[in-house]
């Protein structure tokens, strides 16, 4: 789900600018590891790759069709930090020239996709792509590399006070489940069909299996997500979490001082204080994905190189 | 007009109108059609063709007019006209930059702005095989379609597994492409760094539009919310 | 007459194991045009790659006296100018003139002497008109031509054309060959078009499986092996 300019709440595409820029910047540099511009035009061909492989249409019955979104298959080919920025230049061409999605809200749309999506699609086949268990590790990440993202996507519309009644937000899931299904059985058919073309073109895992590891990975990130859409839906809650916390007064101080008078009484309003416990909402999700994202490409930088 | 200015400058016009639009509350009939009126300034001194320009930015309604039918049905009808005009706005703002500008100098002026250097080469790339792949996938397509891929006949799961199957014979020459473009780098004296072209000296022209956009844009937000 | 490539015993073997080049010999002298023919999958553009250090395999190769080592690669590839077979992916920069500026730069040659450089060989292959294009945009003949600007843009001493006329019409071959009769550099052609190999080279080496098959004057090894349509 791309995001359009004009949706997110001035807090939240700031501040998902503002994780995303310097997470971009970081991934940048960790996937140029090689030193030299050597590498960028194998992502660049990939990232053209993902563009017209969602050309090429996959039948799943009643009639409909879908196509490969890619994260999760970028990042078992790619690695996850070069699928990152792979996804990352992809979502910025589809914002340039397709108008699919906002140049304001590619901050959100690169932190939902690009780097939340493409862990989540990589977390799975981390820790189980080298059991028995790999076409499930391959199928769960390619499910959830789309689940995740569109999760938060839909928070994010939330917590900038786009109005959804609460069927409409289960049907949305319903149909987020259904997409990141379909994600996920096409993940797996290409990446065997590789597979069996070359074997080296599919990653070997870094780590060994750790099912249990796993398991618990995937579910943190389903309940995160899930978490996130459904905390977003109900500002009160965590206005009021917040309020206990004493954040969003001192956040309001925050906001108040350096600026002139009559933004101070705009800053009075309701929709402000919403926006700040929201904002604040998010940043502890951010933060737990930042972190988890940090330390799994840390660890994948030292057993590359050692 | 807008062709011969500085890339970096309107990017940074385009920053200072898409900021300013979607920072003005509340966003309502009078408010959008300020923004309007400055997006049409530029679209008229742009030459471009202006029926095709709006028509294009129309790809951000079905998504936008969805939600807006939420919010209106749920009697909020000012953020449901905000939902259309800002996304439609917005949108309408890119493209008069991205129209006007060719791709690789917008990716010039973003590296100059401070974009990652190897992100703008990845776009860089992508844009170039952009089509060179998406023509290789739509051959593939057609040729795998007169091989009776979608006969009537052929089950699902096979249909399915013939499309994963071009997937990654796309895959495969799309790797073959890059390391052919890595070989042929190196064969040119590759060391490492591809150094890409200075960009142009700014002119005062160059200035005048992104004082004048940010101005009008800004001053326009300032009286609406005062 | 100076000997420029010196190839005595080439060996290559291919990850999979397939043994591409089986002890290969082989001579370029100064001025002189050769034409590498022989089946598909011979070795033919194997070979090549060797000359180099895009491949490496056992053997030894000099050019220009130099031993083809990774110290010399910098200073072989500036002699040996090299138009790939498919100009999409040599040409990969987003418009011509920068693509034709990216040799000289690399040679270390600061901007505005590369951008003369780059200039004077577009002119040189008729494509100057062309500067501000995108090679996305240009018809096959156009790319070639780039293509091989980018590579005249360098000074090369010998230039290596792998498969040169692969999309071309007919038109455009003829083009092509009157373009390169008139550069003065020693070439190397890998074709299957035994009428343009006919039009430019006098000698050809005739490549069979991984093998010099044989080689001599290029009518006599097109009549031995009956290499015509």
């Amino acid at each position: 789900m791309h995001i359009p300019d004009g949706f997110l709440s001035t807090a939240v595409w700031a501040t998902a600018g503002a994780v995303s820029v310097p997470s971009v910047a970081y991934l940048a540099r960790k996937s140029h590891r090689a030193l030299d511009d050597g590498q960028t035009p194998l992502m660049g061909v990939m990232g053209a790759f993902v563009f017209a492989a969602q050309m090429i249409n996959f039948p799943v019955g009643i009639g409909t069709s879908g196509h490969l979104v890619g994260g999760a298959l970028l990042a078992v080919t790619l690695g996850p930090a070069a699928a990152s920025i792979v996804m990352t230049a992809i979502l910025t061409v589809q914002a340039l020239l397709f108008q699919d999605g906002g140049v304001l809200a590619l901050g959100a749309n690169v932190f939902n996709m690009a780097i939340a999506g493409v862990l989540a699609g990589y977390l799975p086949y981390r820790y189980w792509g080298g059991s028995s268990h790999r076409k499930a590790a391959i199928f769960s990440g390619g499910f959830l590399s789309v689940f995740v993202s569109a999760c938060l996507a839909m928070g994010q519309l939330l917590l900038s006070g786009v109005p959804m009644p609460r069927p409409v937000t289960y049907v949305s899931l319903g149909l987020f489940a259904v997409s990141a299904l379909i994600e996920g059985g096409i993940t797996v058919a290409v990446a065997g069909a590789l597979e069996r073309l070359n074997p080296s073109w599919v990653r070997a895992p870094e780590e060994k299996p750790r099912v249990g590891l796993g398991l618990i990975l995937v579910a943190a990130m389903l309940l995160v997500s899930l978490g996130a859409l459904f905390a977003s839906s109900l500002p009160d809650g965590l206005e009021r979490l917040a309020e206990n916390l004493g954040i969003a007064g001192r956040a309001r101080n925050l906001f108040e001082t350096p600026l002139a008078d009559y933004q101070a009484r705009f800053l009075a309003t309701d929709w402000v204080r919403k926006a700040v416990a929201g904002l604040v909402g998010l940043g502890v999700v951010y933060a737990a994905c930042m972190l988890i994202g940090r330390a799994v490409t840390r660890r994948a930088a030292v057993s590359r190189s050692g | 007009m807008l062709h011969r200015r500085d890339a970096r400058m309107k990017l940074l016009a385009l920053l200072a109108v898409l900021v300013a639009v979607a920072t003005t509350q509340p966003f309502g009939l009078v408010t959008a059609s300020g923004f309007a009126a400055l997006l049409g300034a530029g679209l008229l001194i742009s030459r471009l063709p202006v029926t095709g320009v709006l028509a294009r930015a129309a790809v951000v309604l079905p998504f936008t007019v969805t939600f807006a039918g939420i919010a209106w049905l749920a009697g909020e009808a000012g953020r449901a006209f905000a939902l259309i005009a800002k996304p439609y706005l917005s949108a309408l703002a890119v493209l008069l930059v991205v129209a006007t500008t060719p791709m690789p100098a917008l990716l010039a002026a973003a590296s100059s702005l401070g974009v990652p250097r190897m992100l703008v080469l990845v776009l860089q790339f992508l844009y170039r095989y952009l089509f060179v792949v998406a023509e290789q996938a739509q051959h593939m397509w057609v040729a795998a379609q007169c091989r009776g891929a979608a006969l009537r006949t052929s089950h699902r799961a096979g249909r399915f597994r013939a499309a994963s199957g071009t997937l990654a014979v796309l895959f495969a020459r799309s790797y073959e492409k890059a390391e052919g473009i890595e070989r042929s780098m190196l064969a040119r004296c590759f060391d490492g760094r591809i150094r890409l072209l200075a960009p142009p000296r700014l002119g005062w022209r160059d200035l005048a539009l992104l004082a004048f956009a940010a101005v009008a844009a800004w001053s326009w937000r300032w009286w609406v919310a005062s | 007459m100076s000997v420029l490539i010196q190839a005595s015993d080439v060996r290559y073997r291919y990850d999979d194991g397939t043994l591409a080049l089986d002890g290969v010999d082989f001579q370029l002298e100064e001025g002189e045009t050769v034409a590498l023919l022989g089946p598909n999958g011979s070795g033919k553009t194997t070979f090549v790659l060797h000359l180099t250090g895009l491949l490496q395999g056992s053997g030894e190769i000099t050019v220009c006296g130099m031993p083809v080592r990774k110290e010399n690669f910098a200073a072989i590839r500036a002699k040996v100018g090299m138009v790939f077979q498919d100009s999409d992916e040599q040409l990969f920069l987003p418009s011509v003139l920068e693509d034709a500026v990216f040799g000289p730069r690399n040679l270390g040659l600061p901007a505005d002497q590369a951008l003369a450089h780059a200039r004077q060989a577009l002119e040189q292959v008729g494509m100057a008109w062309a500067v501000a294009k995108a090679p996305y945009h240009l018809s096959a003949g156009e790319k070639r031509r780039v293509a091989l600007a980018g590579v005249l843009a360098m000074s090369p001493q010998i230039l290596v054309l792998d498969e040169p006329t692969t999309y071309l019409d007919p038109p455009t071959q003829r083009e092509l060959i009157r373009l390169l009769k008139e550069l003065p550099q020693a070439k190397i052609l890998v074709t299957h078009d035994i009428a343009f190999a006919q039009a430019l080279a006098s000698r050809a080496v005739f490549f069979e499986r991984g093998k010099v098959a044989a080689l001599g004057a290029i009518d006599e090894i097109a009549r031995r092996y009956d290499w015509r349509l």
